[in-house]
């Protein structure tokens, strides 16, 4: 067994755990934690996409004692209070779902990625950037519009701001 | 997955001993090939070293000519490293193009290259580039590392700590990747190193990533694509699958290193 000890969407936890137990498994059925979800279980989908000490990695491919020490942020965690993150608001203004299962995955990655590259994006590097994401409803048309969206009104807001 | 016992060293000499005293035991690096790979029950260690919070295998650092990589460096690391991308853009634009941005913010160069498996990219990299593996016990030259499929020259008890790379004149990575699982269904390395020339070719070989001789002989008279032309890949060497049959990668082979010759420029 494993003792772990990490912040998790500003809180701090701890837990013993088996040591084969996946990140993703911790979050889920530890916390409660079940926005997170499990798509493929084979490192594909992305839908078990989180922060782990600011970067996205898929949960089902961590083991929750790796994440030992660290900070991590799930969907639950990116709204502030009622106000949703610029990200989830562009999602839903710009319809970027249907069956929503990939969804908390899309935007975890989508958040990750404009951080990344800081201003707006363009939609080549959203598609390229969403390599690691799969949705099987939207055809992503509409996820690439609400990212390009969130990323241009991310960066405007980071101008204001400076 | 199995039950396992987990290890966290926090030096190279601790994970050392923990790897000579543990039986039945798996390096973790990144985890995005052992994990899976423990979650389908193909693979079940006993115990797991995680090497994933050992400061002295991280970093780059770029001097006389060299470009050395701790085998704790992630793909993103490298993918984004400014001193990569000036000394060898090749090698950056290489990391940048493994898995998804998920899977480059946790495997490691480390973990894939001692993986070797057929279709990864830094392989070719690595040999390519004329690269030395230091280990805990020695300095392997790329030429001795890779001994066929999942095979290296590496010991039971040894682990990658740094690669040290060559700044090359040129070189280029061109790759086809599957439409679906985006691993390299032919990757080529060409690069030019103290005015010679070598062509390192994963993802195709049905024993790993080699080196494609007859090309590496046609390059050194000139270095254009046409001067490839004549020449035909091995079939026989070649993978064969359900991706694409062995004809069809000997074909890829040479026109991926037609296509990293011309981004040489």
């Amino acid at each position: 067994m494993a003792t772990i000890s990490l912040t998790v969407n500003g809180k701090a936890v701890s837990a013993t755990v088996e040591d084969r137990t996946l990140l993703v498994q911790y979050l889920r059925e530890t916390l409660g934690l079940t926005g997170t979800h499990v798509g493929c279980d084979t490192s594909q989908c992305g839908a078990c996409v989180v922060h782990v000490d600011g970067k996205a990695v898929k949960a089902c491919t961590m083991l929750a004692a790796q994440a030992d020490g660290t900070t991590v942020l799930t969907i639950e965690g990116l709204a502030t209070g009622d106000q949703l993150h610029p990200v989830q608001a562009a999602f839903r203004e710009h319809h970027g779902l249907q069956c929503g299962f990939c969804t908390p995955g899309m935007i975890m990655a989508a958040v990750d990625m404009i951080n990344r590259h800081g201003g707006p994006l363009d939609e080549a590097t959203i598609r390229h950037e969403l390599e690691g994401n799969i949705c099987r409803c939207t055809g992503y048309h509409n996820i690439v519009k609400a990212i390009e969206a969130a990323s241009a009104e991310m960066a405007g807001l980071r101008q204001a701001a400076e | 997955m199995y039950q396992t016992t987990y290890h966290r060293p926090s030096s190279v000499t601790e994970a050392a001993s923990l790897l000579a005293s543990a039986e039945d035991v798996k390096l973790l690096a990144g985890g995005q090939t052992l994990i899976p790979t423990m979650k389908q029950r193909l693979a079940a260690p006993a115990n797991l070293i995680d090497l994933g919070k050992i400061a002295e295998l991280k970093g780059i650092t770029v001097s006389g000519g060299t470009v050395t990589i701790g085998a704790g460096t992630t793909h993103a690391e490298v993918n984004t490293s400014a001193d990569v991308k000036a000394a060898i853009p090749a090698l950056a634009k290489l990391a940048g193009g493994i898995g998804d941005p998920h899977v480059r913010h946790l495997g490691t160069i480390g973990g894939s290259v001692a993986n070797n498996d057929p279709a990864a990219d830094y392989p070719s990299a690595v040999l390519g580039l004329g690269a030395t593996v230091v280990t805990t016990k020695r300095e392997i030259p790329a030429d001795d590392f890779f001994a066929g499929m999942f095979t290296t020259a590496l010991d039971e008890d040894e682990i990658i700590v740094r690669f040290v790379f060559p700044v090359p004149e040129k070189a280029a990575y061109a790759k086809f990747a599957n439409p679906a699982s985006r691993y390299a269904m032919a990757g080529v390395f060409v690069a030019v190193t103290g005015g010679t020339v070598r062509v390192a070719v994963t993802g195709a070989g049905s024993d790993g990533v080699f080196r494609w001789a007859d090309a590496e002989a046609a390059l050194a008279g000139t270095m254009t694509p046409a001067a490839l032309d004549g020449l035909t890949a091995d079939a026989s060497a070649m993978l064969s699958d359900i991706h694409g049959d062995a004809a069809y990668r000997a074909n890829l082979v040479k026109v991926m290193a037609k296509r990293a010759v011309a981004a040489l420029g």
